[in-house]
C-alpha cells in the first residue's frame, strides 16, 4: 500500500469514528430554525406529539403556521403501516406514545374504537365535513381525508394493442385480459384488502356468482398477486416500472394518475395511466384522526385536530398524500380537477361488518387464489 | 544408477532464486542429509522432491522415471514435516493409519492387516498403548515419533524428513537422533533428511549435501567432508575459523604455502593451483599439538604466538592463539590431556600443525563454487 | 480466556443488556398476549393444533431455511477457499461487493431481481433474442427458487467471511501431509480440510439458518403471497388481525426451534472443537500458478458475479437509465430537491450521515458487548463453563425472534422510567446491537479460543499488567476476528435489520427511510429516487467496508 493510500484510508476511518461520536442530525421541526423562523421563539414552547402511519406527509410551511400560532413544537412519530401503527397505539393504551393519532382508516375503524384509545372531541370543523364520511357519532375518530381504491390501466398500452379497456369488474375475467392484472394480497396490503372488500360488496357472498367465483375466474385468467403495493406498482405495472413490468392493469388508487404526472418532473402533461371506476366497483378509504386517551395536553391536542381539519392543512393534503381532503371548503389543486376522477357510487360496507368478517374473507380468498 | 536423482533443479520465488541448478543423487537405502544454514533452499528442495512445489527447470528422477507430472499423492514418498503436521482431529492410531487408507484400491490393506501394521509401527517407535490418544495430549517427543510412524507406515519408497528434531530440547535431540538413525536403518528405507545442524547431520547421515544460497557446495561422507571441506563456506559452516590467505610456493614433495604467519605444508591435498597462485589456507581446529620449540630442523607447520584464551571442556581444551599484536587469532581443540603441557594465558605458545589438518582452497569469494565434487 | 480481575464487573454489561432489551420486553408482550388480565388465553395453542395450515407454515419455514443454508454453503465455501488461497486483481473490491447485499432493503433487491430475471428482464431478453422464443423462458418470480436464490444472495457473505478467515489461518501443511501420504485433492478435502473447518462452517451455517428461518422481506416481496414463514405469519396475525395470542404462540414456536437448533449446534461444536495450533500467518494467498488454478478462481468469480454482483449492478445501471431519454443522473439530482416543501424531506447527505452515525454507534456498542461476552464464554472454571452453556444460546436468541413481537414488547415494556426508551433515539443502536451481537460473538469466539495461554503468561512474566496483557497480546491477536465482527455489526446496522422493532422518528431519517418513502407513492421520479438512493447506499457501504478492512494494529497481516 502506498503512503498516500494509507493516509486516505486512515482519514476515512477517522471520519467514520468522528461520525460515531456526533449525534444524528434532525430535519423538520427539530432542526435549527429556518431563516424565516429565525425570530427568537419564546422560551418553553410546548411539545405535542403526532403519531401516524409511515405515509403521513405535509408541507413544512403549513406545519410551521400551526407551531407559530400556538407556540408549540410538533413532534412526529411514525409507527409502520396503518395496521401496525394502530396496534402500537392500542398496546400503549395505558401510557400513550403521543397526543394525537393520524390515519385510522375505515377497515381498521372498529378495531380502533374497540381498543378504546380515543377521547371524544366534537370539533367545530366537523360542520364542514360531509356526513357520509362521519362514522363515529361520538366523534372519537374524525374523518380527515379519503381516497378510492380502483383499477388503474396503462392508456398507451391499450391504445397500441387496439384493445378495449375493461368496463366492469367481471370483464377482468375475460380471455382477452388474461395475464394483464396485478393485485395485492389482502392479508398484507391495504389496497389489496380494499379491492377484496370491493369484490365482496360487488358480487356478494351468496347467489349464483359470488366474490369467490369471481376470484376463481381471475385466478384462471392468470392474475398476479404481490404482497405489497410497491412491488405491484413499481415492479409489474407497465407505467409504474418505466416499461419493465408486463401488467397493464393494477389495483391502485384513483389518484395515482395525477401522481404519475406530478412525479414525472414535468416530462408528462397528462398521465400514462387511467382509472377504471365502474359504478359500485370501487372502495372508498376514509382516514380518521383522534385525540389519544390520556394526553396531558388536551387543549393543544384539540387545536391540532382543528388545524388538521382546517382548509390550510386540508388543501395541503392532495399533493402531499394524494388523497382527497375531507373538508368540503378545501380547494382541490388543478391536477386533481383535471386527472383524478371521483368514482361514483363506491361500495358500501360498514366498518363493523369489515372487522367481523375480515379474517374469514381473507382466509377464503387465500384458499381460492393462493392454494 | 542412483535411486533418486536431482538434476539441475532451479526454482525462484517472485524472481528471487531459491535453488540454482542443484544436482545430487541418492542410492537405494542411503540416508542423505541436506545441510545448510536457514534460507539456503533445503526445505524448498525437499518440497520439490515431494511434489509440493514444481521446479522452474531441471528434473527429479526416481528409479529412472521423471517425476514431473506425477502428483504428490502418487509418488509414494513419505514426508515428515517440521512441527509434524499431525491431524488434530484424529487419534494417534488414525494418524498412523491415514496413509494406509489412502493407498490405491488394489493395494489397500484389509481392516486387520491395517490394524496390525499400525501396531507394528507403534512398536517400532516405542509408543505401544498410545493408539487412542489425541495428538494434542502428546509431548513433543511423542508427537515426533507419531509423525515418524505415520510417514513410515505406508512403506514409502523414499522418506523425507524436514528438521524432524528442530523443535525438541537438546537432551531429547541427542537421544532421538541416534534412535532415528537406528529406526531408519532397520527399516532400510531411502531417506532424505533436512537439517541446519552439522552435528546432527554428521551423526545421522551416510552422506551430506551442503547447500548455500541455493547451490550445492559439497557432497560427501561426513568424515570426508570434515577432513576436506571443499570451499571456504563449507569450512566456516563446519565450525572452522582458521582461514587465512597464502601463496603456493612449492608443489613437491608436498604442496606448500607461504602466509603472513609462516609456511605450511599440506598432506593429501591435490593442488589445483600452480606455484605462485593465491589460495585460502584452512587450518582445522584439530590439527595442532603443543610443541617445545620450532627452532629445530623444519620450521614449516609451526605456529608461534601467545596463548590468549583457554577453556577446558573435559575431553577437550579449546584454546586461542594470537600471532603478533594485531595478527590473526587461531582457535584449536586439543586433547584434554594436553592441558597440562600448556603455558599460562598470556605466555608464548608454540604449536606444531599436522599437514593432514591443513587444507588449501581456491582464493576469492567464499560463497561461490562453480564445480561440484 | 479471562479478563483482568478489576474488569470482571464488565461481565454484567451484556447480561444486563440482554435482560433489559430482550427478555424484559419479550416476556412483557408474551404475558400480555397469553395471560391478558391474568387469565390464560389458550386460543393460540388451539389454533396451532386445529389448523393444519399453520403446521405447514412451521414445516416450510424450517425446510426452506435448511435448503437455503445448504445452497449458501455451496456457493460460500468455494468462494471462501478462493479468497483465502489466492491473490487476484480486484480481490478486495469483490469481497466488499459480496457483503453489500447484506445491507440492501428487500424492496430494492426485489426490483433488482425483477430487472434481471423478470418476464421483461435482461436474462429473458437475451435468451428470447438468442433462442428466438416468443415467451420469456425463465419464470422465477414468485417461485421457491427465487426465495432460495435471494437467501444465497443475502447470506453468502456470512460463509465467505467466517469460514474464509479461518481457512486463511489453517496450517497448509496438514493438507500437504495428507497429500504426501497418498490422498488426492478430494480426499484431502474430505478427510482433513472439511473436518478441520467444521467449527466455522457450523457457526456460519447456524447464523445463515437463523437469518433464513426468520426471513420476512424476501418471502413477502420475492416469494409472493403463496409462501409464508413463521415470521410472515406472526406479522399477519399481529398486525392485520391483531390476534396477539396466536402471534405469541407462533413466536414461541420460533423460539423453541431456535433453541433446538442452538442445542444441536452446541453439541456439534463440543465434539468438533480442537485446540488447533492456528498461527496467524501473514498470508498464504498466492497468485494462481497454473491454468487449473486460474480456472477455479475464474469459475468462482463468475459465479459470485452472477449471483451477488449482477443484481447490484442491474440496480445501479437502472438508476441512471430508468425512463426515457439517454442515461443521466437526474434521479440523483432529484434526491436533493424538495419540490413539494415536504416537512419530512431529507437531503441525501443528511440521510447518509445519519445512517453512518447510527451504524458506527451500533458497531462500537456491539463490539464492546460482544467482546465482553466472548471473554465470559471462554472464561476458565466450572462455574463459568456452566454459565457459558446457557449464555451462548441465549445470546443467539434475538436472531430467532420475531421482530414484530419484540417491537410490540418494546412498546409495552419500555414506557416507564428508568427504561423510558420507546421513542428514544438511543433505542436505534440498541436494537441493532441486539441483532449484531450474535455475529460479533460467533466471530470472536474462535479467535479467543485460539489464543495460546502461554503468550499471556509470557507477557505477564515480562511485567505486563493484566490490562496490558489484554491490550498488548489479546487484542492484536484477535484483531482479524474483530475486523470481521466489525464488518458484520456495521452492515447489519446499515441494512437496518431490526428496524421494524422500532418507532421511527422522521426527524432522524436514514438512507433506508428515504428509499421506503420514495417507494410509497406512484410516479417515475419516486421509483428513480429509490434506485438512486439504493445505489448511494451501496457506495457508502462499499466505501465503509474498504475502510474498515484497512484498519491495522500491531503489524497484523492483511484481512
Amino acid at each position: 500500500m502506498t503512503p498516500q493510500r494509507a493516509v486516505i484510508l486512515w482519514l476515512t476511518a477517522a471520519l467514520l469514528l468522528l461520525a460515531a461520536c456526533v449525534p444524528p442530525v434532525g430535519v423538520g421541526p427539530t432542526a435549527e430554525p429556518s431563516p424565516a423562523a429565525a425570530t427568537p421563539t419564546p422560551v418553553a414552547a410546548q411539545t405535542l406529539v403526532l403519531m401516524s402511519h409511515d405515509s403521513f406527509a405535509a408541507t413544512e410551511d403549513v406545519i410551521r403556521q400551526f407551531e407559530t400560532a400556538h407556540n408549540v413544537k410538533l413532534e412526529f412519530l411514525k409507527a409502520g403501516d396503518a395496521g401496525e401503527a394502530l396496534n402500537k397505539a392500542c398496546l400503549s393504551k395505558d401510557n400513550p406514545l403521543a397526543d394525537v393519532f393520524f390515519g385510522v382508516d375505515n377497515t381498521f375503524f372498529s378495531r380502533a374504537i374497540g381498543c378504546d384509545i380515543f377521547e371524544p372531541y366534537a370539533s367545530p370543523l366537523l360542520a364542514d365535513i360531509p356526513d357520509d364520511l362521519k362514522l363515529d357519532p361520538q366523534s372519537r375518530l374524525l374523518p380527515v381525508d379519503f381516497g378510492y381504491v380502483n383499477v388503474n390501466y396503462d392508456r398507451r398500452w391499450f391504445a397500441e394493442k387496439g384493445l378495449a379497456v375493461p368496463q366492469t369488474l367481471r370483464d377482468l375475467t375475460k380471455p382477452e385480459y388474461k395475464g394483464l392484472l396485478v393485485v395485492q394480497n389482502p392479508a398484507t396490503s391495504s389496497p389489496g384488502l380494499a379491492f377484496l372488500l370491493t369484490t365482496v360488496a360487488h358480487f356478494g357472498e351468496t347467489g349464483s356468482y359470488t366474490y369467490l367465483d369471481f376470484w376463481r375466474d381471475l385466478r384462471a385468467n392468470d392474475v398476479l398477486v404481490t404482497d405489497g403495493w410497491s412491488e405491484a406498482y413499481f415492479s409489474h405495472f407497465t407505467v409504474g416500472s418505466g416499461g419493465e413490468g408486463d401488467r397493464p392493469l393494477v389495483v391502485s388508487y384513483a389518484t395515482s394518475p395525477p401522481a404519475d404526472v406530478y412525479y414525472s418532473e414535468g416530462a408528462k402533461t397528462e398521465p400514462d395511466s387511467g382509472n377504471l371506476s365502474p359504478a359500485n366497483a370501487t372502495f372508498r378509504q376514509i382516514e380518521f384522526i383522534g385525540i389519544l386517551r390520556g394526553t396531558k395536553q388536551r387543549a393543544l391536542a384539540e387545536k391540532l385536530i382543528d388545524f388538521l381539519l382546517s382548509p390550510t392543512f386540508q388543501e395541503d393534503i392532495p399533493l402531499q398524500m394524494f388523497v382527497y381532503p375531507a373538508n368540503r371548503n378545501a380547494k382541490l389543486p388543478d391536477l386533481f380537477v383535471q386527472f383524478a376522477e371521483v368514482p361514483q357510487q363506491p361500495v358500501q360496507l360498514a366498518p363493523e361488518q369489515i372487522e367481523a368478517n375480515r379474517e374469514r374473507w381473507i382466509e377464503a380468498w387465500t384458499d381460492v387464489v393462493l392454494r | 544408477m542412483a535411486q533418486l536423482e536431482v538434476l539441475q533443479v532451479s526454482k525462484a520465488f517472485d524472481a528471487t532464486p531459491v535453488l540454482r541448478e542443484v544436482s545430487f543423487a541418492v542410492e537405494a537405502g542411503e540416508l542423505v542429509c541436506l545441510l545448510g544454514p536457514s534460507g539456503c533452499g533445503k526445505t524448498t528442495l525437499l518440497r520439490i522432491v515431494a511434489g509440493l512445489e514444481q521446479p522452474d527447470s531441471g528434473q527429479v528422477r526416481f528409479e529412472g522415471q521423471d517425476l514431473a507430472g506425477v502428483p504428490v499423492h502418487r509418488r509414494g514418498f513419505g514426508l515428515m514435516f517440521q512441527d509434524y503436521a499431525l491431524f488434530p482431529h484424529k487419534s494417534v492410531a488414525e494418524n498412523i493409519a491415514f496413509g494406509l487408507r489412502m493407498a490405491p484400491k488394489e493395494q489397500r490393506l484389509d481392516r486387520q492387516s491395517l490394524q496390525r501394521r499400525v501396531a507394528e509401527m507403534l512398536t517400532l517407535v516405542n509408543l505401544v498403548g498410545y493408539e487412542d490418544r489425541r495428538v494434542h495430549e502428546l509431548s513433543g517427543g511423542e508427537q515426533q515419533r507419531v509423525a515418524l510412524a505415520r510417514s513410515l507406515a505406508p512403506r514409502p519408497r523414499l522418506l523425507m524428513l524436514d528438521e524432524p528434531l528442530g523443535s525438541l530440547d537438546r537432551v531429547l535431540r541427542e537421544e532421538l537422533m541416534l534412535e532415528l538413525r537406528h529406526i531408519l536403518k532397520r527399516v532400510g528405507t531411502t531417506a532424505l533428511y533436512v537439517t541446519h545442524d552439522q552435528q546432527e547431520a554428521f551423526a545421522i547421515a551416510d552422506r551430506v549435501v551442503i547447500l548455500q544460497r541455493g547451490r550445492v557446495e559439497q557432497v560427501g561422507a561426513p568424515a570426508a567432508v570434515y577432513r576436506r571441506p571443499a570451499t571456504p563456506f563449507v569450512a566456516r559452516f563446519l565450525g572452522m575459523q582458521n582461514l587465512l590467505p597464502g601463496r603456493v610456493v612449492a608443489l613437491t614433495p608436498q604442496p606448500t604455502v607461504a602466509t603472513a604467519v609462516g609456511t605450511f605444508a599440506c598432506a593429501g591435498c591435490a593442488p589445483e593451483a600452480a606455484v605462485g597462485a593465491v589460495v585460502t589456507v584452512v587450518i582445522r581446529p584439530d590439527a595442532a599439538a603443543p610443541a617445545a620449540s620450532c627452532a629445530d630442523g623444519d620450521r614449516r607447520n609451526c605456529l608461534e604466538g601467545t596463548l590468549t584464551e583457554l577453556s577446558f571442556r573435559g575431553s577437550q581444551v579449546k584454546i586461542e592463539c594470537a600471532v603478533g599484536e594485531l595478527g590473526p587469532r587461531f582457535t584449536f581443540d586439543l586433547p584434554g590431556a594436553a592441558a597440562a603441557s600448556l603455558p599460562a594465558v598470556g605466555e608464548p605458545l608454540r604449536l606444531r600443525l599436522d599437514p593432514d589438518g591443513v587444507v588449501l582452497l581456491p582464493a576469492g569469494e567464499e560463497n561461490s563454487r562453480t564445480d561440484v565434487q | 480466556m479471562y479478563l483482568p480481575r478489576a474488569w470482571r464487573a464488565l461481565y454484567l454489561l451484556p447480561l444486563a443488556f440482554m435482560a433489559a432489551f430482550y427478555f424484559y420486553p419479550l416476556l412483557s408482550i408474551l404475558q400480555l398476549s397469553l395471560l391478558p388480565g391474568g387469565q390464560p388465553d389458550l386460543s393460540g395453542f388451539r389454533a396451532l393444533v386445529e389448523r393444519p395450515y399453520l403446521r405447514g407454515v412451521v414445516w416450510f419455514t424450517v425446510w426452506q431455511a435448511a435448503v437455503s443454508t445448504l445452497l449458501t454453503l455451496l456457493l460460500g465455501l468455494p468462494a471462501a477457499y478462493i479468497f483465502a488461497h489466492f491473490e487476484f486483481p480486484g480481490k478486495g473490491l469483490l469481497r466488499a461487493l459480496t457483503t453489500i447485499p447484506f445491507v440492501m432493503p428487500t424492496v430494492v433487491v426485489g426490483a433488482a431481481f425483477t430487472t434481471l430475471l423478470g418476464p421483461r428482464g435482461v436474462v429473458n431478453d437475451l435468451l428470447q433474442a438468442a433462442l428466438g422464443l416468443d415467451r420469456p423462458p425463465v419464470n422465477l418470480l414468485y417461485t421457491l427458487w427465487i426465495i432460495l436464490l435471494a437467501h444465497v444472495f443475502y447470506n453468502a457473505t456470512v460463509v465467505v467471511r467466517i469460514v474464509g478467515d479461518f481457512w486463511a489461518n489453517l496450517d497448509p501443511r496438514l493438507g500437504e501431509a495428507a497429500a504426501v501420504l497418498g490422498a488426492d485433492r478430494w480426499r484431502v478435502l474430505r478427510e482433513v480440510t472439511l473436518p478441520l473447518l467444521l467449527p466455522p462452517i457450523a457457526a456460519s451455517s447456524l447464523l445463515v439458518f437463523l437469518f433464513c428461518f426468520t426471513s420476512f422481506g424476501v418471502i413477502l416481496i420475492l416469494g409472493g403471497p403463496r409462501f409464508s414463514t413463521l415470521e410472515v405469519e406472526i406479522y399477519r396475525q399481529a398486525v392485520n388481525y391483531f390476534n396477539l395470542p396466536l402471534a405469541a404462540v407462533l413466536s414461541l414456536v420460533q423460539l423453541v426451534i431456535t433453541f433446538a437448533v442452538m442445542a444441536a449446534y452446541t453439541r456439534l461444536q463440543a465434539r468438533t472443537s480442537l485446540p488447533l495450533n492456528l498461527r496467524p500467518r501473514s498470508s498464504i494467498a498466492h497468485r494462481p500458478a497454473n491454468a487449473r488454478e486460474w480456472l477455479a478462481v475464474g469459475a468462482v468469480i463468475t459465479l459470485l458475479t452472477a449471483v451477488l454482483v449482477a443484481p447490484l449492478a442491474a440496480l445501479a445501471v437502472r438508476s441512471v437509465t430508468l425512463g426515457e431519454g439517454p442515461p443521466s443522473l437526474r434521479f440523483y439530482q432529484a434526491l436533493t430537491v424538495n419540490r413539494s416543501q415536504d416537512i419530512f424531506f431529507v437531503p441525501p447527505v443528511l440521510a447518509i450521515r445519519n445512517s453512518l452515525v447510527f451504524s458506527a454507534a451500533a458497531t462500537v456498542l456491539s463490539l464492546a458487548l460482544g467482546l465482553i461476552s466472548a471473554y465470559l464464554l471462554t472464561a476458565p472454571g466450572r462455574a463459568a463453563g456452566r454459565l457459558a452453556r446457557w449464555l451462548d444460546p441465549i445470546l443467539l436468541l434475538p436472531l430467532g425472534t420475531s421482530a414484530v413481537t419484540l417491537g410490540f414488547g418494546y412498546i409495552v415494556a419500555l414506557g416507564r422510567p428508568p427504561l423510558n426508551l420507546r421513542t428514544s433515539l438511543a433505542l436505534v443502536p440498541l436494537a441493532y446491537t441486539l441483532i449484531a451481537m450474535p455475529f460479533v460473538v460467533r466471530t470472536l469466539l474462535p479467535a479467543l479460543r485460539r489464543l495460546d495461554p502461554g503468550l499471556r503468561e509470557a507477557a505477564a512474566t515480562l511485567g505486563a499488567s493484566p490490562t496490558q496483557v489484554v491490550r498488548e497480546v489479546d487484542l492484536p491477536l484477535i484483531w482479524r476476528g474483530l475486523l470481521v465482527a466489525a464488518v458484520f455489526a456495521f452492515t447489519i446496522s446499515l441494512g437496518e435489520f431490526g428496524a421494524t422493532l422500532l418507532l421511527y422518528r422522521p426527524a432522524y431519517p436514514t438512507m433506508s427511510v428515504v428509499i421506503y418513502r420514495a417507494l410509497g407513492q406512484p410516479g417515475l421520479v419516486n421509483y428513480g429516487q429509490a434506485l438512486a438512493m439504493s445505489t448511494l447506499l451501496m457506495l457508502v457501504c462499499l466505501g465503509s467496508l474498504l475502510a474498515i478492512e484497512r484498519f491495522r494494529v500491531g503489524g497484523q497481516g492483511e484481512f
